[in-house]
């Protein structure tokens, strides 16, 4: 049947079979419901459960494993690192694709090559960006070590945890940095070509354009590009940060999400890892919380 | 622009080489490192022109990594993710913008809430979600105490133990990423923009809603399915976590899988030569793709990301 009344998000003109919607949505729910909801589920409860490696005996042990956590050494280590390392990235990442997003704009001849060369980065998986990266700055055989080298300056990411730390944040933002610059050229086109004009007009010069009518309507795309970035340094880092350091030296690069990993694999502590797992969900939440409260609708791409 | 200035023009263009040279460098170094003997390699500078042995580190790295079977699972996994996520989004797209129904605002705010939940933090529940899909069935089983009940009426003693396991399965490596909070969003998105009259049309021509779908609903969303099935196929063909848990054959994992096992570690003798090959050849796919359907690239990953 068809009806026509008004509701949010729905047509004016809609269906009202019953049983059909139901299956429609079925193998999405079904499979959110296996993979996310149950694993979700479980990890909370996970969380106030104390079980030995061979799953023998289980105890119900409250905040036991937060508390743990923070109490250790280790997990503390892990937040500063992840800090440091999602703070870098996201400096860096923005930086050079707003300078490499303002010369695009400018540019008349080669700017659709310009754009799809930075592009490429995109295409190319984590782990393997990784990899050349560590090929790169391997102190035995990469060719930047070797100008490192060659420039008086000690360098070895498998023994110094500063070396290691810049490394992936090279890495890591090598990969990122054109997901920060095409939404950025996007956003620079849809500035008003006759404000742009009106300002010029009084005398305002391109660097001063820039900074004073672009930027600030740029705001919202840098926002949101910001908590991407923070999106991807705490999820996505993962493959370069295992092809690269492995977490190490010492911890050096073990960031959260490595760690929830290395704690639940490796050293079978699934109540640890578990709890790692909530603190992370209740983070990434926050995340997409304030993505959506500050950013929807607000940024205006046509590319 | 709106005036002439040839210097700030140049420092443009310079600035945008530079973009490239950054873009470039380690792709450069990977093509001459895998283009050398392993001598040659660990030459203290490394060479900085290509040797002739590109071909030879190719054949070495895909023997080394099996990457004839690799590359095909990588097609199978990326390809069933793109097309399971596509499909599976836009059912519930149109069930949720083109239906009304008692449980629709519930089941928009459970795939939204999936959203909020990235699969990476699950890590170790969602393994043995994998590892065994009937777990939560055994669960559900073994609190309501199905065993005691049963004991209780017939008298005899029964064990029930369900097991579906997925490890090392093309639908273990796909169904988990296959639910896509976004992809449904741009869908949802997109059909609020079609114009009514179309389905009033429709009814008035006597088409029922599967029909109204495929005949109408389905070639409107044509360029949003291609420019969104790009972005999804990269992201399949570059996944890593999930490949990494849940293959614990060789021969059922995927390529990028492959490309790691090559990194040369401290106790292994030094083939970055082929290490790099393997990393190129697994590169070039995706690659290719982003390089051929530029324009669908760029606003599949506009739009999906909104």
């Amino acid at each position: 049947m068809v009806a026509t009344t008004h509701e949010p998000g729905l047509k004016h003109a809609h269906f009202q079979t019953a049983g059909l919607p139901a299956l429609l949505l079925l193998p999405q729910l079904l499979i959110l419901l296996f993979f996310f909801f149950i694993p979700s589920i479980r990890a909370l409860m996970q969380a106030f459960l104390l079980t030995d490696p061979f799953g023998a005996s289980v105890h119900f042990v409250w905040f036991d494993n937060f508390t743990a956590l923070f109490a250790s050494d280790s997990y503390r280590n892990s937040i500063w690192v992840t800090i440091w390392f999602t703070l870098a990235q996201n400096v860096v990442t923005i930086a050079v694709a707003l300078v490499l997003a303002f010369a695009t704009d400018r540019v008349v001849r080669f700017q659709s090559g310009y754009k799809s060369v930075i592009l490429l980065p995109y295409a190319i998986a984590p782990v393997i960006a990784g990899v050349m990266w560590a090929f790169l700055f391997n102190p035995a055989v990469g060719p930047i070590a070797f100008f490192i080298k060659a420039l008086g300056f000690q360098w070895d990411p498998n023994r110094n945890g500063s070396d290691a730390m810049l490394l992936v944040v090279l890495a890591a933002s090598w990969k990122h940095i054109c997901y920060d610059y095409i939404f950025l050229v996007a956003g620079l086109l849809a500035v008003p070509r006759s404000l742009m004009e009106a300002a010029a007009v009084d005398g305002a010069g391109p660097i001063r354009r820039f900074s004073q009518i672009a930027l600030p309507l740029l705001g919202p795309t840098l926002f949101f590009l910001t908590t991407m970035n923070f999106v991807y340094g705490f999820f996505e880092t993962f493959a370069i940060i295992d092809a690269v350091t492995r977490g190490g030296p010492a911890g050096a690069t073990n960031i959260l999400v490595y760690k929830v990993y290395q704690d639940g694999f490796v050293n079978l502590d699934l109540g640890s890892s578990a709890a790692q797992s909530v603190l992370l969900m209740t983070f990434a939440l926050l995340l997409t919380l304030l993505q959506f409260k500050y950013v929807e609708r607000k940024v205006n791409y046509s590319i | 622009m709106v005036e002439r200035s040839p210097i700030l023009t140049m420092i443009c263009h310079l600035v945008l080489l530079g973009g490239i040279v950054l873009v470039c460098l380690p792709l450069y170094f990977a093509f001459i490192a895998g283009s050398l003997t392993m001598e040659e390699v660990q030459q203290v500078p490394m060479p900085w022109l290509p040797g002739g042995h590109f071909l030879e580190n190719l054949a070495t790295a895909w023997i080394k990594a099996d990457f004839g079977q690799l590359l095909l699972n990588s097609f199978i996994v990326a390809i069933g993710i793109t097309i399971g996520k596509v499909a599976i989004s836009l059912l519930s797209a149109f069930a949720i913008t083109y239906f009304r129904f008692r449980f629709r605002i519930l089941a928009f705010w459970l795939i939204f809430t999936s959203l909020m939940l990235p699969v990476e933090v699950r890590i170790v529940p969602t393994y043995e979600a994998v590892a065994n899909a009937a777990l939560p069935i055994q669960w559900m089983a073994d609190f309501l105490n199905i065993q005691g009940l049963w004991e209780w009426i017939s008298g005899s003693r029964i064990e029930i133990t369900l097991e579906w396991n997925m490890l090392n399965t093309y639908q273990g490596l796909i169904l988990p990423l296959v639910a896509s909070a976004s992809a449904t969003f741009l869908f949802r998105q997109f059909f609020l923009t079609v114009p009514e009259e179309l389905l009033e049309a429709a009814r008035l021509d006597g088409a029922s809603a599967m029909r109204f779908f495929w005949t109408i609903l389905l070639p409107l969303s044509r360029s949003n399915i291609i420019a969104l099935s790009i972005i999804l196929f990269l992201y399949g063909w570059n996944q890593y976590l999930w490949p990494l848990l849940f293959t614990t054959e060789k021969d059922m994992a995927t390529a990028v899988i492959g490309v790691k096992h090559l990194i040369p570690r401290s106790d292994t003798e030094p083939a970055w030569n082929v290490a790099m090959s393997g990393a190129l050849l697994v590169m070039l796919p995706p690659v290719l793709v982003v390089l051929i359907m530029q324009r669908w690239f760029v606003r599949g990953l506009v739009d999906s990301s909104k």
